[in-house]
C-alpha cells in the first residue's frame, strides 16, 4: 500500500484529479453557455498532470525536458494566437498531428529500448505507434491541403491496393517487434517509415471538401494511440483521456460525416470530395438582377428575415458588416435569424465560430432541423456567399451530385435575395436552381460591399 | 497496473468518452474538436517520462520530439480552443447593445 505521502500517490492522486477535470470539461464544452469554462477546467487539470509529473521517480535529462517543452509551447502559443479564424481547421489539424507524432515517439522510445515487456504491453506499444505515426503525417498533409499548399489530389491505379500493401507491410515490420522475432533497430526504423508513408498516401487522394471529417477521424486515432502508449506506460492519466477522446471523437466523426451527408467509408475510399466540372442539368429561366437599395426597403418593412451565410461571406471578411446590417433590422423590430448548414464554413460548427467572432449572439443561430420549417412565414431570405446548401436539385434532381444532401429551403421564402459576385457556377461546379426562381433576386457584387451598401439603403429610409 | 485493470479503465472511459459528447449541437462542433484535441495533449506527460528515462542518443533525440511536439499538441489546442469559445456570447449579454442603443 502507497504511503499517503509518498511522491507516486501524489501524482497517482493528481492524474486522477487531472482526468475527472478532463471530463468535466469536456462536457461543459457540450453546451454553449458552459463551453467557455469547460476549456479552463481541461486546462487547470493539463497543467496539474505537468507539473506532478516532474516529480516521477527515476527521471533524468530534465534540462532536455524543459527546452522541447519551452520550445515547443512557444512555437504553438505564437501560431495559434495569429491564426486566422477562417484557418481554424488546418490548425486543428496540425496540432492534433503533432498529438499523434508524440505519442509515435514514445512507442519508438520505448522499443529501441527494449527490454521486459510482455506480449500484450509489445502489441500495444506497436499499434500506438502505427496510429501515431499515421495521424501525423496524415494531418501534416490535411493541414497542407486546406492552407493550400497542396493543390491536388493524387490519384493513381490500384491506389487502395498499394496502401493496403502498405499496412500489410507495417503491420509485418510491427509483428516481428511486438513478437520478440527480430527486434533490431533496422526492423524497427522501417516500421515507422511503412507506417509513416501510409499516412501520406492514406491522405493524399482525399478531397479538400472530405478533409473536416479526415481531420476528425485523425482525432479519434491520436486519442487512441495516447491511450495505448499509456498502457505501455502504466499511465492511467493517459489511458483515460486518450480513450475518452478515442470514442468521443469517433462519435463526432460519425455526426459531421452525416451532417455532410457523406459516409466514412464513402470519405476514405472514393474521391467525391472535389468532384470536378459535373455536368450540369438544364435550368431554365433568367436570373434577375436588382439594386441594393430595394433590397434595403425590403428589409427595413419586413417582419421576418432570415439570413443565409457561406463560406463566401467569411472569405469576402462580410460578417461584420452583416452583423452591423443585422442590429440596424433588430432596431427597427425585423425579426432576424440565421441559418446555418453543416458545412457552411470548411467543418460543421466553423461558420457558428466565425459569426461569434463578428459578434453576432449564438441563440439568433439556427441550424438546418431548427430553422426550415421557418423559411415558408419568410420575408426576406438574404444568402450571402452560400450557393449549394440552398440548392434546390438537392431535392428533385437524381442525377444530380448533391442530390439527397439536405439543403436550407430558401426557396419557400416570400422573396429571395442573393449576393453573389458572379454568374458561375459554385463550389461543387452545379448550376443553382434557386437564381432561377420567380422569387430570387441577384445582387451582384462582393460580400463586403453589397453588406455596406445594404446598411446605407436601410440607414437612408431612417 | 495489472492489464485487466487497465482494460476496466479503457472500457469505462470509451463509454464516458461517448456519453459525454452525445447530445452536443452542431454550432460547437469544430470548437468541441479542438476541445478533445487539447484533451489528449495528456500525451505530454507519457512524452517527458519517455524522454526523462532515456539513454542513448538516439532515444534523447526521439524522446526530445516527443516532447517538443506534444508540448505543441497541448499548448497550440488550448489557445485555439479558448480563443474560439471566448467568442460564444448569448443576446443576454451582449456587450455593444444593440437594440437599447437606438438614440
Amino acid at each position: 500500500m502507497p504511503d499517503f505521502f509518498s511522491a507516486d500517490a501524489l501524482i497517482q492522486g493528481s492524474y486522477l484529479l487531472t482526468a475527472f477535470l478532463f471530463i468535466m470539461g469536456l462536457k461543459r464544452m457540450s453546451s454553449p453557455v458552459t463551453a467557455r469554462s469547460g476549456i479552463l477546467w481541461a486546462g487547470a487539470g493539463m497543467l496539474l498532470a505537468v507539473l506532478v509529473t516532474f516529480l516521477y521517480p527515476g527521471m533524468t535529462n530534465y534540462p532536455l525536458i524543459i527546452a522541447a517543452i519551452v520550445v515547443g509551447s512557444l512555437i504553438a502559443w505564437w501560431s495559434g494566437k495569429r491564426v486566422a479564424m477562417t484557418d481554424m481547421p488546418q490548425m486543428i489539424a496540425l496540432y492534433n498531428g503533432m498529438g499523434g507524432g508524440a505519442a509515435a515517439a514514445i512507442a519508438a522510445v520505448e522499443l529501441y529500448k527494449g527490454g521486459e515487456h510482455d506480449l500484450v504491453t509489445m502489441i500495444l506499444a506497436v499499434v500506438g505507434g502505427l496510429i501515431g505515426a499515421v495521424s501525423f503525417s496524415g494531418s501534416a498533409i490535411a493541414f497542407g491541403k486546406l492552407q493550400g499548399l497542396i493543390k491536388r489530389s493524387f490519384r493513381f491505379g490500384g491506389q487502395q491496393m498499394f496502401n493496403l500493401a502498405l499496412l500489410i507491410g507495417a503491420l509485418v515490420l510491427g509483428g516481428m517487434v511486438a513478437l520478440h522475432l527480430n527486434t533490431s533497430p533496422a526492423i524497427i526504423t522501417g516500421f515507422f517509415v511503412v507506417a509513416l508513408v501510409l499516412g501520406l498516401t492514406m491522405t493524399l487522394p482525399i478531397g479538400g471538401a472530405d478533409m473536416p471529417v479526415v481531420i476528425s477521424l485523425y482525432n479519434a486515432l491520436t486519442g487512441l494511440a495516447v491511450a495505448f502508449e499509456g498502457f505501455v506506460l502504466g499511465n492511467a492519466a493517459m489511458i483515460i483521456a486518450g480513450t475518452v477522446v478515442g470514442s468521443a471523437g469517433t462519435l463526432l466523426t460519425q455526426l459531421m460525416a452525416k451532417a455532410m451527408n457523406r459516409s466514412l467509408g464513402n470519405v476514405l475510399f472514393s474521391g467525391f470530395g472535389d468532384t470536378g466540372g459535373a455536368a450540369a442539368g438544364e435550368v431554365k429561366g433568367s436570373m434577375k438582377p436588382i439594386e441594393a437599395t430595394d433590397v434595403g426597403v425590403m428589409m427595413a418593412f419586413a417582419s421576418k428575415v432570415i439570413i443565409v451565410p457561406g463560406y463566401g461571406m467569411a472569405v469576402a471578411q462580410a460578417q461584420h458588416k452583416v452583423w452591423e446590417l443585422t442590429q440596424l433590422l433588430i432596431d427597427r423590430g425585423v425579426t432576424v435569424k440565421f441559418a446555418i448548414h453543416p458545412v457552411a464554413g470548411r467543418m460543421p460548427g466553423h461558420m457558428n465560430v466565425l459569426l461569434a467572432e463578428a459578434g453576432v449572439p449564438y441563440d439568433i443561430i439556427a441550424d438546418l432541423d431548427e430553422i426550415n420549417a421557418e423559411f415558408e412565414t419568410t420575408d426576406v431570405a438574404l444568402i450571402i456567399g452560400a450557393n449549394d446548401v440552398v440548392n434546390p436539385v438537392a431535392r428533385t434532381d437524381k442525377s444530380s451530385p448533391i442530390y439527397g444532401m439536405p439543403i436550407l429551403n430558401a426557396d419557400k421564402a416570400k422573396n429571395c435575395i442573393v449576393v453573389k459576385r458572379g454568374q458561375g457556377a459554385g463550389f461543387s461546379g452545379i448550376e443553382n436552381a434557386l437564381f432561377y426562381l420567380d422569387n430570387t433576386r441577384m445582387l451582384y457584387g462582393d460580400g463586403q460591399k453589397a453588406a455596406a451598401e445594404l446598411i446605407s439603403a436601410v440607414k437612408a429610409i431612417g | 497496473m495489472t492489464g485487466i485493470v487497465a482494460l476496466y479503465i479503457f472500457l469505462l472511459a470509451a463509454f464516458t468518452g461517448y456519453e459525454v459528447i452525445a447530445r452536443v449541437p452542431v454550432i460547437l462542433h469544430t470548437p468541441l474538436m479542438s476541445g478533445s484535441n487539447f484533451v489528449h495533449g495528456i500525451v505530454l506527460v507519457g512524452a517527458m517520462v519517455a524522454l526523462g528515462e532515456a539513454v542513448t542518443p538516439l532515444e534523447k533525440t526521439i524522446g526530445f520530439i516527443g516532447v517538443l511536439l506534444a508540448a505543441g499538441n497541448a499548448v497550440g489546442g488550448y489557445v485555439v480552443t479558448e480563443r474560439m469559445l471566448e467568442m460564444f456570447k448569448s443576446s443576454g449579454t451582449k456587450p455593444s447593445g444593440g437594440s437599447r442603443g437606438a438614440h
